[in-house]
């Protein structure tokens, strides 16, 4: 019984996708990925609540939905530690000392050939690592969780705002040489709003990192709330709803958190070919 | 690296190392002069100096410190032992492998399906967009508790972690790499009525073999993290995330940096190995040399 | 006092592949006023002379004075604007801030700069397209804009490599009218670089004729077509004979080596 309802459910869902494939942007053009999830999630209710899968593999989507409101007051407060404190102040801190470098680094041409390939070479590293060591040295709470977001988002933000700082073209440069300007007048009218699509490009990668990192840096230790506390904790006591609960809270601020960089992004470099289309 | 910019490398390596050592120096200060005025004793300062870089515990080690424990804890043990750090690492990396192979094939499949089949691209891209921004790993006690309790062996459940955190990287690569042939060469192709599988593979495989491998080098890394943090959930007793764990329980902070190091030094190994693999590739299909 | 003198000036770049002699032995003298085109095939120094002039690159040898002094000091002293192949506008800048740009790094009045550039976008007929931004104007109108910017500051000598290249015949021939009366009513010194022999001609009150491997210059050609020439000039007897005598050293001096 349930194995029909399910079979129906997709193919139902697999026709509305293939239908809905036509349209471009726009309103219409969400059709296809919505009707996408939304099969998906159908299909999830049904065969979790048909076949009684246990809970500590899959809880059933409703399942969520009700222990989402029934402790909303815990998730409320373990986004405040995890997002608006460790995150935000770490992404903010990470993100600004890395433009900070990378702009002391452009004044001194044999720091920033010495320090690109290692800002390359540390960005591939299993940074988040470091999260015992912050909490060593900065205690238990949040900061010790936004030390490592900082840690995580230096490097991408260095190594990004470098190559953007060399992007401006041959040209202009030439341009703003036969003007005679100092090197403070090229670095603002030219070479920062040039570099603008390479900083956000930094910005929109460590968006997600700062995210994973503050949760990921709980998981070694944290006070008795935040997102990655609860995650592990809950996990080992196989409350797999609440889980997923902190999840799901955890992914609408992450993608807000990218969208909102996005629609900066767009106010600020509306000029380049990739954003006016 | 070209030899004119070996140089700069190599001068702020060693302006980062010796910082390192002011570091490691001002922040065990005082844990050493608190534990010598405990003993009695009254150090010198050149004393002083050399007991803060010496110390066992210290809030940071001296790199020469780091070296010695890994020299300790792999050169000089047996590979089989459990202390060895051989044998750790070969523990996170197998199953960070066996989730990059996972992930990528996944990963390269799918990207050849999205950009041949149109319902495909227009349902999943924007879900496979937008999930970048979740936190995966946060994921990770999820997978290990489910897992778990189907009693999969250990290697399974952090491969399909890791095989999680690469299939983003090189999905998005293979679609932007295989959808990157311009419109000319695709026209030229038309012109000589090529199949859909001619055009694949005599065109849209090399154009998108940069991308695939920025992917690559991203997923490599990926895994390696997601291997590193699957270890964490469960308190597992071997591997990197294992020992890293152990270490900020007992307070051993150099068997911390050591296994930090080692986790640096596998990922940095890797993401060289397969720079090198793209070097050589993409000289076999007539890239300029350097 | 001569715009431009240049006495034994060379140029050698130090490349991979071995020294290459850009400049040989350059002997030049500019009047104020008069419209200097460089011409000759790719490598014959033509843009590294301009170049040299703008104090965009250095010589190796001999010596060069721009309006009297040394290039660097009449770059500091804003004597010349330059005008490059492409437009070069700042994609992030309206037109009229783009020509506002030279202005600005200046030091004049927000009032100041607004004022001039409208007279500058005026000049060459882009007044409604000032709150504009570049790439919403075609190839022809940005390269206009940018000339609207390399007057802006009102430099006496104007430097310009190849401005309208990439323009198609048509918009070229109007935009070669429009830089013929401009210079007629402003009596700028120009140094323009081309490569096409019939603009070089109409343009010009001398032709210097270069060519490559070393670059240097083959011959100075004067060009007394007189002051008021409209585009049916390019079907006279006198002009034909005068772009014989450029083509003629062109391929005098041109090699089909490598």
């Amino acid at each position: 019984m349930t194995g029909v309802l399910a079979l129906l459910v997709a193919l139902v869902g697999a026709l509305v996708v293939q239908r809905s494939s036509r349209f471009e942007g726009g309103v219409l053009g969400l059709l296809a990925p919505l009707a996408f999830g939304t099969t998906l999630l159908a299909l999830w209710e049904i065969l979790v609540v048909g076949y009684e899968v246990p809970m500590v593999l899959l809880p059933a989507p409703t399942a969520i939905a009700n222990r989402m409101a029934a402790s909303a007051h815990i998730l409320a407060q373990d986004f405040t530690q995890t997002f608006l404190k460790a995150v935000l102040a770490g992404y903010i801190i990470g993100c600004g000392a890395g433009f900070a470098l990378a702009l002391i680094a452009d004044r001194v041409p044999f720091l920033r050939q010495g320090l690109l390939p290692i800002g390359n070479l540390v960005a591939a590293l299993p940074v988040i690592g470091i999260a015992p060591v912050m909490v060593m040295w900065f205690g238990f709470d949040w900061q010790s969780k936004a030390a490592v977001v900082v840690a995580m988002t230096f490097f991408p933000m260095l190594v990004n705002t470098v190559t953007g700082l060399a992007a401006a073209g041959r040209i202009e440069s030439d341009l703003m040489r036969s003007y005679a300007a100092t090197h403070r007048q090229t670095l603002f009218l030219l070479r920062l709003p040039a570099a603008l699509p390479f900083i956000f490009t930094g910005l929109k990668v460590n968006a997600p990192l700062a995210l994973i990192g503050a949760i990921v840096a709980e998981f070694f230790g944290s006070p008795t709330i935040g997102m990655g506390f609860r995650i592990a904790t809950e996990a080992a006591r196989l409350a797999l709803d609440m889980v997923w609960a902190e999840i799901i809270v955890a992914a609408v601020a992450g993608s807000a958190f990218y969208g909102l960089v996005v629609l900066a992004e767009r106010a600020a470099t509306f000029w380049h070919p990739s954003i006016r289309g | 690296m070209r030899a004119s910019a070996a140089l700069p490398v190599a001068v702020v390596s060693a302006g980062l190392i010796a910082f390192w050592y002011v570091a490691a120096i001002g922040l065990n200060w005082q844990v050493v002069a608190d534990m010598q005025a405990r003993a009695g004793a009254a150090p010198g300062f050149g004393e002083m100096l050399s007991l803060t870089l010496s110390h066992n515990r210290p809030l940071l080690p001296a790199p020469h410190q780091i070296l010695v424990e890994l020299w300790n804890t792999t050169v000089a043990l047996p590979v089989t032992s459990r202390r060895s750090l051989v044998h750790h690492a070969w523990i996170t990396l197998s199953a960070a492998l066996t989730g990059f192979a996972m992930g990528t094939a996944l990963g390269i499949v799918l990207a050849v399906a999205i950009v041949h089949l149109r319902a495909l691209e227009r349902s999943l891209m924007p879900w496979i967009i937008a999930s970048q921004a979740v936190p995966v790993l946060a994921l990770a006690p999820i997978v290990i508790v489910a897992l778990g309790a189907l009693n999969l062996p250990d290697l399974l459940p952090k491969a399909i972690i890791s095989a999680y955190l690469c299939f983003f990287p090189v999905t998005i690569g293979m679609v932007k790499g295989l959808a990157a042939p311009d419109r000319l060469s695709l026209d030229l192709l038309r012109t000589y009525s090529a199949t859909r599988a001619q055009v694949f593979w005599a065109l849209r495989v090399p154009t998108s073999l940069p991308y695939l491998f920025a992917g690559l080098k991203v997923a490599v890394a990926a895994a390696v993290v997601g291997a590193i943090v699957a270890e964490l959930p469960t308190g597992a007793q071997a591997g990197l995330g294992a020992r890293l764990l152990a270490g900020s329980y007992f307070g051993q902070t150099i068997q911390i940096w050591s296994a930090l190091a080692a986790a640096a030094i596998v990922s940095a190994s890797l993401v060289g190995l397969l720079g090198f693999t793209e070097r050589v590739v993409a000289q076999r299909l007539g890239a300029r040399a350097g | 006092m001569a715009a431009i003198e240049a006495r034994g000036l060379s140029l050698t770049f130090t490349t991979r592949d071995g020294p290459v002699q850009a400049l040989y032995d350059i002997d030049l003298r500019v009047e104020p006023g008069e419209f200097i085109s460089l011409i000759g095939p790719s490598g014959c120094g033509k843009t590294t002379l301009l170049r040299v002039i703008a104090d965009l690159e250095h010589p190796t040898g001999g010596e060069i004075r721009v309006n009297g002094t040394t290039p660097g000091e009449a770059r500091l002293r804003r004597d010349y604007g330059y005008v490059f192949q492409a437009p070069a506008l700042f994609p992030w800048r309206t037109i009229e801030g783009n020509v506002m740009l030279p202005l600005q790094i200046m030091g004049l009045s927000k009032a100041a700069r607004r004022e001039r550039a409208r007279q500058q976008l005026a000049l060459v007929n882009l007044e409604g397209f000032a709150r504009k931004f570049p790439w919403q104007l075609s190839g022809g109108m940005q390269q206009r804009a940018s000339i609207a910017r390399a007057l802006a500051f009102e430099p006496q000598l104007l430097l310009m490599d190849e401005p309208f290249g990439a323009l198609d015949e048509i918009v070229r021939d109007h935009l070669n009218e429009q830089l013929l009366k401009l210079w007629a009513a402003t009596h700028k010194t120009v140094i323009f670089v081309t490569h096409s022999i019939p603009e070089a001609v109409f343009l010009s009150t001398r032709i210097v004729v270069m060519s490559p491997r070393p670059g240097r210059i083959h011959d100075v050609i004067d060009c007394d077509l007189g002051a008021e020439r409209p585009l049916e000039i390019r079907e006279t007897p006198a002009f034909l004979r005068i772009a014989q005598r450029v083509r003629e050293g062109l391929r005098a001096g041109h090699s089909y080596e490598g």
